[in-house]
């Protein structure tokens, strides 16, 4: 490239002679950006392959509705219920929050609690373990609700950052109109803008029950010794559960609990993966819904 | 319109108003309380672990950070050689992580069409998505011998005279194994952080400097990264975050060695991984504790680095910080 303040206007209008080395960089970098691609979908696609090929074969009805050892019912049904306990905590706090963030709290604020949800989400799982050994378990005794508190601060930060998303693309149309109506605001609230965001709350909390299903390192240390034949739906003793049963047989190095933990594998992976999928879709969905 | 009507309606809304006024501040109430319960849950975690920790802290003192040695039957416990074992593997995990999820998100944003967009962004996040226990699960059964039959014989005979590529295990579980699986998990937060800062690059600067004359790289080179690299950096210490913290995965295939190793192909432990693999069968109080104290480094580790990340990513305006 000639001097910038002063181009030669008759120079003549030829490649430099690097033109050639600079497009071959450029076509390097540009293989190795989807190289890189390819490589992060190979290995999503090399796990999945795996969970399935190996997985596929230990599932049947036994397998999901019998107890050990010819199923695992009954860490189905514990997840399913750690879970729920879980998402019922988190659900209407979540929401509150980002009420709260949306309607309420000024710049200030709204920086300190959203700075709050930032940190709570990148707490390590097994320092919520740890947390909620020493607040529920110690000198108890293990719980499936032990294991729901933690899973419940996992779901949180997700619930309320999902919600206030939606909760801001209410149309400011249907505030004013509630607003011009004289209606108060908890009314307003109440029955125009939580209904119209209602359906967004939902796949984000969908979401958020989706990342917390698998976690295992909270659950280690708050729901991890039970009998995995013992069907239970009582979050006050400790409940068997997937992803713990899947850890101890990983453990174990039995080739029969291998495939058995493949099986959960497989189960719990496709819940995850339907349930990402799906509520992904739907979330751009209504969010379309909300801002055309 | 008569002049009756507003005093009729007056006086009808005076219940409603006294009703409505209660309503609103219920309603702000809860909110209020519910944001106050977020963050007193963060204070209570710092406050449990540093309690649980208490005993291990007033025995060991500062020392227990870098004492190596870690023997639960005699009572000695350090954590030297766990934050040593944390330090490598997420080091490696970003170094090898963070320019594969940074050119993934150059991908997305500058080569892919539309439609191959619309399908890789969401599989590279479906990759953070599956629960750690199963990719720890695959890395031991999986990754964990082929690396062993295949990757670690090659870098050793290549480059074996770096003290870093030693001699590998029988077992296949490494330090080397266990960053590969933390390289799977930091690879999604980074790319799709990293995807939407670059799709807020203003494209009049890029098409400027294309028609300068820049080739596709040195538009990246000149304009994307240099305007983005702030934010770039903070979802590397995302990532990091993310590659501290993982204890389940990173337990099942770093086997569990206690001894400091400059070889990446020999066992390891980390803080995370240790407290998962001892918590449920601890000895004493003080083991307990002692975990609770590699619990108390992690959160400082891990809020730092958060904290960080969350400053310059402010001081950049860039607000989507929540990885997923």
């Amino acid at each position: 490239m000639s001097g910038a303040a002063t181009p030669d206007p008759a120079a003549p209008l030829t490649p430099s002679g690097n033109l050639r080395r600079r497009q071959l960089v450029s076509r390097a970098a540009e293989l190795a950006a989807t190289a890189a691609a390819v490589i992060a979908v190979g290995a999503l696609a090399i796990v999945i392959y795996t969970v399935v090929a190996r997985g596929a074969g230990a599932i049947d009805l036994d397998f999901i509705f019998t107890g050990y050892p010819t199923g695992v019912g009954p860490m189905l049904l514990g997840t399913l219920v750690i879970a729920l306990v879980a998402t019922l905590m988190a659900m209407p706090v979540g929401v509150l929050i980002a009420l709260y963030l949306t309607e309420y709290s000024g710049a200030r604020g709204s920086g300190v609690l959203r700075l709050t949800l930032d940190l709570l989400n990148g707490l390590p799982s097994i320092i919520l373990g740890l947390f909620v050994f020493a607040l529920l378990v110690d000198h108890k005794q293990q719980s499936g609700f032990a294991g729901a508190v933690a899973l419940a601060i996992i779901e949180l930060p997700l619930i309320a950052r999902g919600s206030q998303e939606v909760l801001l693309l209410v149309p400011k149309a249907l505030r004013e109109a509630s607003d011009a109506l004289g209606v108060a605001r908890w009314r307003s609230v109440l029955t125009v803008v939580l209904p119209t965001a209602l359906g967004g709350i939902v796949t984000a909390t969908v979401l958020a029950v989706a990342r917390a299903a698998g976690e295992t390192a909270p659950l280690i240390l708050a729901s991890s010794v039970f009998d995995p034949k013992h069907f239970t739906v009582n979050p006050f003793e400790s409940m068997p559960n997937v992803p713990v049963w899947i850890y101890k047989l990983s453990e174990e190095g039995n080739p029969e609990g291998f495939t058995e933990a493949w099986g959960m594998s497989l189960l719990l992976v496709s819940f995850i993966l339907f349930a990402s999928l799906g509520a992904r879709a739907l979330l751009a969905r209504s969010k379309r819904k909300l801002s055309s | 319109m008569t002049t009756a009507t507003p005093t009729v309606r007056v006086q009808v809304s005076t219940a409603r108003k006294r009703l409505d006024l209660a309503g609103d501040r219920a309603l702000f109430g809860i909110c209020l309380l519910a944001a106050l319960l977020a963050a007193a849950t963060i204070v209570l975690v710092g406050y449990q672990i540093v309690h649980g920790a208490s005993p291990a802290i007033s025995r060991f003192g500062f020392g227990f950070v870098y004492e190596t040695t870690w023997q639960p039957n005699f009572g000695e416990f350090g954590a030297g050689s766990l934050l040593f074992g944390t330090a490598v593997t997420s080091a490696f995990a970003l170094v090898l992580g963070a320019p594969i999820a940074i050119a993934i998100g150059l991908f997305l944003t500058l080569l892919a069409p539309r439609g191959v967009r619309g399908v890789v962004g969401p599989l590279v996040e479906l990759l953070a998505a599956i629960p750690s226990v199963i990719l720890g699960f695959w890395g031991l059964l999986v990754l964990g011998p082929f690396v062993q039959a295949h990757i670690e014989p090659f870098l050793h005979s290549t480059l074996g005279f770096l003290p870093i590529f030693g001699n590998p295990e029988t077992t296949g579980l490494s330090v080397f194994t266990a960053s590969l699986i933390l390289t799977l998990m930091v690879i999604p937060i980074i790319a799709s952080i990293s995807r939407d800062l670059f799709q807020s690059v203003p494209p009049e600067l890029q098409d400027g400097a294309s028609a300068l004359g820049a080739t596709r790289w040195e538009v990246v080179r000149g304009v994307v990264l240099p305007t983005t690299s702030s934010g770039v950096v903070a979802a590397c210490l995302l990532g990091l975050g993310r590659a501290l913290g993982e204890a389940i995965a990173v337990s099942q295939v770093i086997g569990a060695g206690s001894e400091l190793q400059s070889s990446l192909f020999k066992s390891g432990d980390t803080l995370a991984s240790r407290i998962a693999l001892q918590f449920p069968g601890a000895l004493t109080e003080l083991h307990k504790a002692s975990l609770f104290y590699c619990g108390v480094i992690l959160l400082v580790i891990g809020l730092a680095s958060n904290l960080i990340a969350q400053a310059i990513g402010r001081r950049f305006g860039y607000q989507g910080a929540t990885a997923r």
